[in-house]
């Protein structure tokens, strides 16, 4: 690629192109017509190279650009990344389209009306990386601090050593401290790759990184060519010695951060089914299917909201909470009264008329909305990653885990501290009992039926953020529910919390020394030995409603 | 004028739909000529073999509307085999003999292996249109989807000499498809001078949704100073968490690149690509290829269905080209006949939709171009990078070992799916 070709000459050029870009005005207007006319011809002769269709040319044309002082260099430059740089057909004139789809001629910046037939310059992800170097000698001195530790990421990325001058000079008038440290961090590391600096100033590089102690300290000192000094050579694999060190540690934390999520999702799947299954007994088929539901109930709202209430999508999640409740609930009543009601105490025949359900629904779904993936958004505070001691926590995650949370509060004081959570227990440890106290029992059976469901629902609120919103939803989480719940310890809601949880963090400990497949089957076969030692779970119920 | 094009396209569906439930053709005359359709509706592969039975449909409906085959109606078949891999067996046979005269079908390959028997014993054809791992060539069976070196090989080279790639993670599902396609990208690239260190295998379970670890390992691996490439063979379902799991961890196209085998348009309809931009596929048409016959395509597939944000994607365009071959080797042949028909497709190129012709070749694998194409925001691929010309699909690869001696011709006086060069002998090493 053409930017390991630099010379003495395409670095006075840039210079001379940064003082142009500040001297702009006055000397881009009045120049003498001679030599405008040459800047021209050159600048035709690079922008050529953009016609031509091939990713050399287009590389070389990039390199070309950003160092011809052509005043529009950086418009067309971020065009050509943004992909708004086409060739017009006829004639083969490089134009470059604005945001608003206005076309402008690249070589003299005029706009153009109504350019004939064209073709876009292809941009491959080199050419993007290309871009973005050039760019970053434009930049350096951006007004805004994102803009300038951008650009000395790209020269430290390229290892661009034509471009040590202008960045360490850059770096002197900088005040910014977070832009300081970046400076200094790209200055170090290409101090490292730069075999004629001296052997003290690269030592202190690499002591610098070493302080760095994170992964791309850690690559950059990796970069050290195999031809250096001794001492360099020990210093350096002391240092990532000492960073490995670090990094395995952060692997670990990552580890059970990655467990606690997994755990999250797996509590949150299988909550529902810890009433429905666990409390009530009923082996139900058809729970992934009310997860489901949730998900297309996010997908309706957030549909309607895009419609009607386009500035409030981000708060789509909060308004789909309640209506995922309520439809799967509504659901889960029905399924108990028409279908379940008739099959208590034939745990066989509940379970294929739930699987049979849950293939209804699914169809149902499926017909109604389509057999592909419909598409959730996430909304912004659930995008992109929180770095916490260089650690990425993705913040759809860490939602994930706080959300798992406050639905397991919320439906242990609804057991606990309300009447109808009274009643429930009451109907679970003893019917009759409870039925001649006026407690009126079928109609507790379906509604904690409908709150199982309704917390099903729920659950699919969140899982539409992670996972795909298609029919089959349901089905990858069923298995999984009812091995919490049956590790758990059927009844409990504290088993489902800790099987959960510790499911997740167990199966995020061995995935990266068994793989994903076989971690899945380590931990299926020591749930399935810890059942045979404990048959009823990590906590089980004790007393008469066990006996029974 | 689209709208007029439009109405005569539909007014001449409508025709055809009428003549072929009314059993009074206005076109053609005669017994109709049975298509079978052998696409999951419901279970698991729904989702990507829907659409498949749906552009069959389309492709019948046009045809009858030129004045069917042979002068005689097409009808088509439709069957549900469930996603279900024995029922593939069963409802192959119950279109067979209840008298379709060839089949268009199947998704994963083992589904295609549960049917192969049965086209075999009862000799009929089967028209396979999705990309899979090579290593088959059965003489029933005509493969108008990507062998290995019609997708992986070319997608890797571009990756290699375009972005200067240099450390791979081989990340796949954990199923036949990727473990081939990664034994011989693993060839491949040693034998390219990749160190083995150099290549991270990964393989996850079917819909695997919990992409944390192995997204925060491609970052490690990728972090160590070396130009760093995933190679996809994830498959449908699973795909877009691990997108999400990508763009939420911060991996840029920039940085690491993903090349995708298994991800379309049709996959990307259920992800915002904002964050995925620049990020790769590799496939024999784009949706967003500017041909006549793409835009005819797309317009007729838009008329049918009746919704124009419906997208077009790779396995489409290998119904499309293995249905126009068989009605133009039913054509040559005159006759429905097995054995007529499968001799007689051998030679015979149509036009793709890419702006070329593909033709069936000895093996029955195609002639097709291979593109690389970009995410882009709206959800389509933009073509970075294509081949010359158009790469003759390699039943057994050129990269493994066992494989690399066999090779396939069912013209006479071969007439086998796996020669052997070496022994001389038909059957295999």
């Amino acid at each position: 690629m053409a930017h390991h070709a630099r010379t003495p000459i395409r670095l006075a050029r840039l210079v001379l192109l940064a003082l142009t870009l500040v001297l702009a005005p006055a000397t881009l207007t009045a120049p003498t017509p001679a030599a405008a006319q040459a800047a021209q011809e050159e600048v035709a002769t690079i922008l050529a190279g953009f016609t031509r269709g091939q990713f050399p040319a287009t590389l070389a044309a990039i390199d070309a650009l950003a160092a011809s002082g052509h005043p529009h260099a950086a418009e067309i430059l971020t065009a050509l990344s943004d992909r708004r740089l086409v060739v017009e057909a006829a004639g083969r004139r490089v134009l470059w389209k604005d945001a608003g789809g206005a076309y402008y001629d690249a070589l003299t910046g005029a706009p153009v009306a109504a350019p004939g037939a064209t073709t876009d310059v292809r941009v491959s992800n080199a050419v993007r990386r290309a871009v973005q170097t050039a760019m970053a000698s434009l930049t350096l001195r951006a007004p805004s601090p994102a803009t300038r530790i951008e650009a000395a990421a790209a020269i430290l990325r390229a290892r661009d050593l034509s471009q040590r001058d202008a960045l360490a000079a850059a770096r002197a008038e900088e005040t910014d401290p977070n832009v300081q440290r970046a400076f200094d961090d790209t200055l170090a590391g290409l101090a490292i790759a730069d075999t004629g600096a001296a052997e003290a100033d690269r030592l202190a590089a690499i002591a610098r990184l070493a302080e760095r102690g994170d992964a791309s300290a850690r690559a950059l000192l990796l970069g050290l060519p195999a031809d250096a000094p001794e001492a360099l050579r020990e210093a350096a694999s002391a240092a990532i010695a000492a960073i490995d060190r670090r990094l395995a540690m952060q692997a670990h934390v990552q580890n059970i951060f990655f467990g606690l999520s997994l755990g999250s999702v797996l509590l949150l799947a299988a909550i529902g089914l810890a009433i429905t299954f666990g409390v009530m007994g009923v082996i139900n088929m058809a729970h992934g299917e009310m997860v489901m539901i949730g998900a297309y109930a996010t997908f309706v709202v957030q549909e309607l909201m895009r419609t009607f209430a386009p500035g409030l999508l981000d708060l789509s999640l909060l308004v789909a909470l309640p209506l995922a409740f309520l439809s799967a609930g509504l659901v889960g009543v029905a399924l108990e009264r028409l279908v379940i009601r008739h099959l208590y105490g034939r745990p066989l025949e509940t379970l294929l008329a739930t699987w049979g359900v849950s293939l209804i629904l699914q169809q149902a779904v499926r017909s109604l909305f389509g057999p592909t993936n419909r598409e959730v958004m996430n909304p912004s505070f659930m995008s992109g990653s929180l770095e916490l001691f260089g650690i990425a926590l993705t913040w759809s995650r860490v939602w994930i885990i706080v959300f798992a949370l406050a639905v397991f509060l919320a439906l242990l004081v609804a057991m606990k501290a309300t009447s109808f959570g009274l009643r429930m227990r009451a109907v679970v440890q003893n019917r009759r009992m409870a039925a001649s106290m006026g407690i009126r029992t079928p109609w507790i059976d379906a509604l904690t039926f409908g709150l199982g469901s309704g917390i099903a629902g729920v659950a699919g609120v969140a899982l539409s953020q992670i996972d795909n919103v298609s029919p089959n939803l349901g089905q990858s989480y069923i298995i999984d529910s009812f091995l919490v719940v049956v590790f758990g310890g059927v009844g409990s809601l504290w088993g489902a919390f800790v099987a959960a949880l510790s499911l997740g963090v167990a199966n995020k400990l061995v995935e990266p020394l068994a793989g994903a497949v076989l971690a899945k089957i380590v931990i299926l076969v020591a749930v399935i030995l810890f059942i045979q030692k404990r048959p009823r779970g990590l906590f089980a119920l004790e007393g008469r409603a066990v006996e029974s | 004028m689209t709208f007029t094009r439009r109405h005569v396209l539909g007014l001449g569906a409508a025709l055809a739909g009428a003549s072929m439930f009314r059993g009074v053709p206005a076109l053609a005359q005669g017994e109709p000529i049975k298509v079978g359709v052998l696409h999951s509706l419901s279970g698991t592969m729904a989702i990507s073999e829907t659409t498949l039975k749906d552009v069959m449909l389309m492709l019948i409906e046009a045809q009858n509307a030129k004045g069917g085959l042979l002068g005689r109606p097409l009808e088509a078949v439709v069957v549900d085999p469930a996603s279900d891999w024995p029922l593939f067996a069963e409802k192959a046979r119950e279109l067979i003999t209840g008298g379709c005269a060839a089949t268009f079908g199947c998704w994963t390959s083992v589904s295609r292996k549960s049917v192969l028997p049965v086209f075999e014993e009862l000799n009929s054809i089967l028209f396979y249109p999705v990309q899979y791992e090579g290593e088959e060539s059965q003489r029933n069976v005509f493969y108008t989807g990507a062998a290995p070196n019609q997708q992986a090989i070319p997608a890797v080279d571009y990756l290699m000499e375009v972005e200067g790639v240099e450390r791979w993670v081989l990340a796949g599902t954990d199923y036949v498809y990727p473990r081939t396609t990664n034994r011989i990208l693993e060839a491949y690239l040693q034998a390219k001078g990749v160190a083995p260190e150099d290549i991270l295998i990964n393989y996850t379970p079917f819909g695997h949704s919990d992409w944390q670890t192995i997204v925060s390992d491609i970052r490690r691996f990728g972090g160590e100073g070396k130009r760093t490439a995933v190679v996809s063979t994830i498959n449908g379902d699973a795909n877009v968490p691990f997108y999400r799991e990508l763009a939420n961890q911060g991996v840029a196209a920039t940085d690491i690149p993903v090349v995708a085998f298994s991800v379309g348009e049709e996959e990307l309809a259920g992800i915002d690509t904002g964050p995925l931009v620049g990020h790769l596929a590799a496939w024999n048409y784009f949706m967003s290829v500017d041909t006549p016959e793409n835009r005819a395509f797309i317009e007729q597939w838009h008329a049918f269905t009746g919704d124009t944000k419906r997208v077009t994607n790779d396995p489409m365009e290998a119904h499309y080209i293995g249905f126009n071959m068989w009605v133009k080797a039913v054509e040559a042949a005159g006759t429905t006949d097995a054995d007529a028909v499968i001799d007689a497709m051998i030679g015979v190129a149509v036009p793709n939709l890419t702006g070329g012709y593909s033709a069936m070749m000895p093996n029955h694998h195609i002639t097709k171009p291979v593109l690389v194409g970009e995410i882009q925001d709206d959800g389509q691929f933009a073509v970075v990078w294509e081949t010359a010309g158009l790469v003759p699909g390699d039943a057994w690869s050129d990269h493994l070992e066992g494989s690399k001696d066999l090779m396939s011709d069912w013209q006479a006086p071969m007439n086998c799916g796996n020669f052997n060069v070496v022994s001389g002998q038909c059957g295999g090493a």
